[in-house]
């Protein structure tokens, strides 16, 4: 009986971990997401977008005034959603 | 009904409506007073979060920065916006699961020492009082206008209002007060935008109408103002002038800060649940973005409003004449800015006209010089600070739009000011008395000594206010980069590494401390004038503004603090529990006081 308790608690344990590493993962994606519009296409690449024209100026212009804070909302409810279902499908909710 | 009058009965409606809600929702216990018993709707709570995010840095002064330099200054819109997607991924959720009021109480319990908790309340304290100070530079700018009185003598007018204010109510009085300066400030900065977007682009929508066609000339707007302030011998408005490192390095510090800031992550104790935290980030950044979407469009228009009135028949034609400025009713808004001294012309070659462009330029310089315009610029002082505030007078809007915009920026001012001195006084009263120094103080003296810290932080910054390290958006960057390098770190080593006390503590002094001297340097000690050994025009460090800085304290509060954790004892085994703890949603109680 004392086995089997502990075995459960192992297994919990171990769902944790899988749990945090699938967040770390997202985590991961959305922060590159993030980086490569705000600092990528506002800043270090607009350049290489110089050629895609946007009313009187180029894309990279509008990633850096509008775009990159559009992407940004979208990052942040994308996240708020997936990590919901994640916290359902490890059985990790508050309910 | 004179202007004055309109502005009194608008400025004078939005306070009264504040106070009452505040006297109506008012705050009895201690925990009543910083969180607001936790029970605010993730929607609302986004709206107040709003309120109390953009204060006179995103509403009166940002607009004006973006106004004069152009797509370099971009920095503040994705900086101030992107720090929220750090906010919601790497903190909210997990600070809200563990359960306290304050930043400072996580980083003692989770770094198991009171020095760390010691620490990051200096941190905080520094970084907030920073961020009053450019709150009191936008405070004095707003009611100087407002009351048609001097910029100091508006400063020490807001001092006595803010103070007055933030003592009235805690969290709770201030959380549906927020909701309602919300609504008044972005109808305040929206809706001129909207009468300005059509006068020149006749999109009703500014964000739309900024990559739009420019109505009279039938050209793109931005193209329209790129050439007219090229021929002034300014930057080209959508290129790219300064230097691309220190560009990424100041939106990195912004992002960073946005995530450190204690009066922003309080906001997240204050929802239910682990859930509403992640959704509530998202939501503060939706009535943000509403704002922050329509402030490069104020930028551009206001730019090509302004440039245009100095230059009625363009940068080939005769510039306005001192004649028309005293007697055209378009130009008004010049004699009631004067008053302020935070607008100034002279006619230098004394030919009854002034002229605007860069005299740094050599071709323009010449130019107007063969033109007969003299070789000086004539627009001697337009304080950036002033631009939205004076946006709908520059663009003849009607009295009662001018109204709410004075109304609008003092909201924006006042919500912030009051949701900092709340952080300043908790941090004070609950985190550094109760927690540290007098754990048996009353509930009564507790109440009494967040007071007492709000009056000295208000002092204070009142005082350096009146000798401002920068216009307001730039001394706010200052406190971002101080919270980026200290406090952001911290959190986010506290929830993803196994970061020990000695760890924590060595790196938190080490950013603030670095970040502080590099930016004391530049802008005095103390932010005292004249006591500077550098200018942000030529940096310590190659290219390295002291705005954009803060990047580099968080660098080295992470680099110090997983050396100094590597060489030394690591954490408890109940500590990684907490850690673990914290990490997954399930369980999430109401919070605790200790």
């Amino acid at each position: 009986m004392a086995d089997h308790t502990s075995q459960t608690a192992q297994a919990g344990q171990k769902s944790d971990a899988g749990y945090w590493s699938a967040n770390v993962r997202i985590i991961l994606v959305s922060l590159v997401i993030w980086a490569i519009c705000s600092f990528g296409f506002g800043i270090l690449l607009r350049p290489m977008l110089s050629g895609i024209a946007v009313g009187g100026t180029d894309l990279g212009f509008w990633f850096a005034q509008q775009g990159s804070i559009i992407v940004f909302l979208a990052l942040i409810f994308f996240y708020a959603w997936r990590m919901n279902k994640l916290d359902k499908e490890f059985g990790v909710d508050e309910e | 009904m004179d202007q004055f009058t309109i502005n009194l009965l608008f400025v004078g409606a939005s306070f009264a409506l504040y106070i009452g809600i505040a006297i109506w929702a008012r705050a009895g216990s201690t925990s009543e007073f910083y969180a607001a018993g936790r029970g605010v709707h993730p929607v609302t709570n986004g709206m107040a979060t709003a309120a109390d995010w953009m204060s006179a840095a995103s509403f009166i002064s940002m607009a004006g920065l973006i106004a004069f330099v152009g797509y370099d200054n971009s920095t503040f819109l994705m900086g101030w916006t992107g720090g929220y997607v750090l906010l919601a991924l790497l903190l909210a959720p997990y600070l809200r699961k563990f359960g306290k009021f304050t930043v400072s109480e996580f980083i003692g319990d989770r770094f198991y020492s009171p020095t760390a908790r010691l620490v990051a309340v200096i941190c905080l304290i520094v970084a907030s009082v920073t961020y009053v100070i450019g709150q009191m530079t936008g405070v004095g700018v707003a009611f100087g206008r407002f009351l048609e009185v001097s910029n100091t003598t508006g400063l020490l007018i807001g001092a006595v209002v803010v103070f007055a204010y933030a003592v009235f109510g805690g969290m709770k009085g201030v959380t549906y007060t927020q909701v309602a300066q919300y609504c008044v400030l972005i109808l305040a900065y929206t809706i001129p935008a909207i009468f300005i977007s059509l006068q020149l682009t006749g999109n009703p929508i500014p964000a739309l109408g900024l990559f739009g066609d420019h109505s009279a000339s039938g050209e793109p707007l931005l193209a329209k103002l790129d050439q007219i302030v090229r021929e002034l011998g300014f930057g080209e408005y959508t290129a790219h002038n300064g230097d691309t490192f220190n560009m990424v390095l100041f939106t990195l510090s912004l992002m960073i800060g946005t995530a450190g800031l204690p009066h922003v992550i309080m906001r997240f104790f204050t929802v239910p649940k682990v859930s509403d935290a992640r959704w509530s980030a998202g939501w503060a950044l939706v009535f943000i973005a509403l704002l922050y979407l329509t402030a490069p469009a104020v930028g551009a228009m206001a730019r090509l409003n302004i440039t245009e009135q100095f230059w009625p028949n363009g940068a080939s034609g005769e510039p306005v004449s001192l004649e028309t400025i005293e007697s055209d009713p378009a130009y008004d808004w010049m004699q009631t800015w004067q008053q302020t001294g935070l607008l100034g012309w002279e006619d230098k070659n004394g030919d009854g006209r002034i002229a605007y462009f860069n005299d740094g330029n050599a071709d323009a310089k010449a130019a107007m010089e063969a033109a007969g315009w003299g070789s000086a610029n004539e627009l001697t002082n337009f304080n950036r600070d002033i631009l939205v505030l004076a946006n709908p007078e520059i663009a003849n809007l009607p009295g009662w739009v001018i109204g709410l915009v004075a109304a609008g920026g003092l909201a924006a001012a006042l919500s912030t000011a009051a949701g900092l001195l709340l952080a300043i006084s908790s941090a004070v009263s609950h985190d550094l008395l109760k927690g540290q120094l007098t754990p048996n103080m009353s509930e009564k003296g507790e109440l009494m000594s967040a007071r007492v810290a709000m009056a000295i932080a208000i002092a204070v910054a009142t005082y350096l206010g009146l000798n401002p390290p920068g216009f307001a958006a730039q001394t706010v960057a200052l406190a971002f980069g101080l919270a980026a390098a200290s406090i952001f770190p911290a959190l986010m080593m506290g929830i993803f590494t196994k970061v020990n006390n000695k760890g924590a503590v060595a790196g938190m002094i080490s950013g603030l401390v670095v970040t502080l001297i590099y930016i004391f340097l530049h802008k005095g000690w103390f932010f005292i004038p004249d006591t500077n050994s550098f200018t942000d025009a030529d940096p310590l460090l190659g290219t390295i503004k002291s705005t954009s800085f803060g990047a580099v304290g968080a660098a080295i509060n992470f680099a110090v603090a997983f050396t100094v954790s590597k060489m030394s004892a690591p954490i408890p085994r109940e500590i990684e529990e907490l850690v673990e703890s914290v990490r997954i949603p399930r369980g999430a109680g109401a919070a605790q006081d200790h």
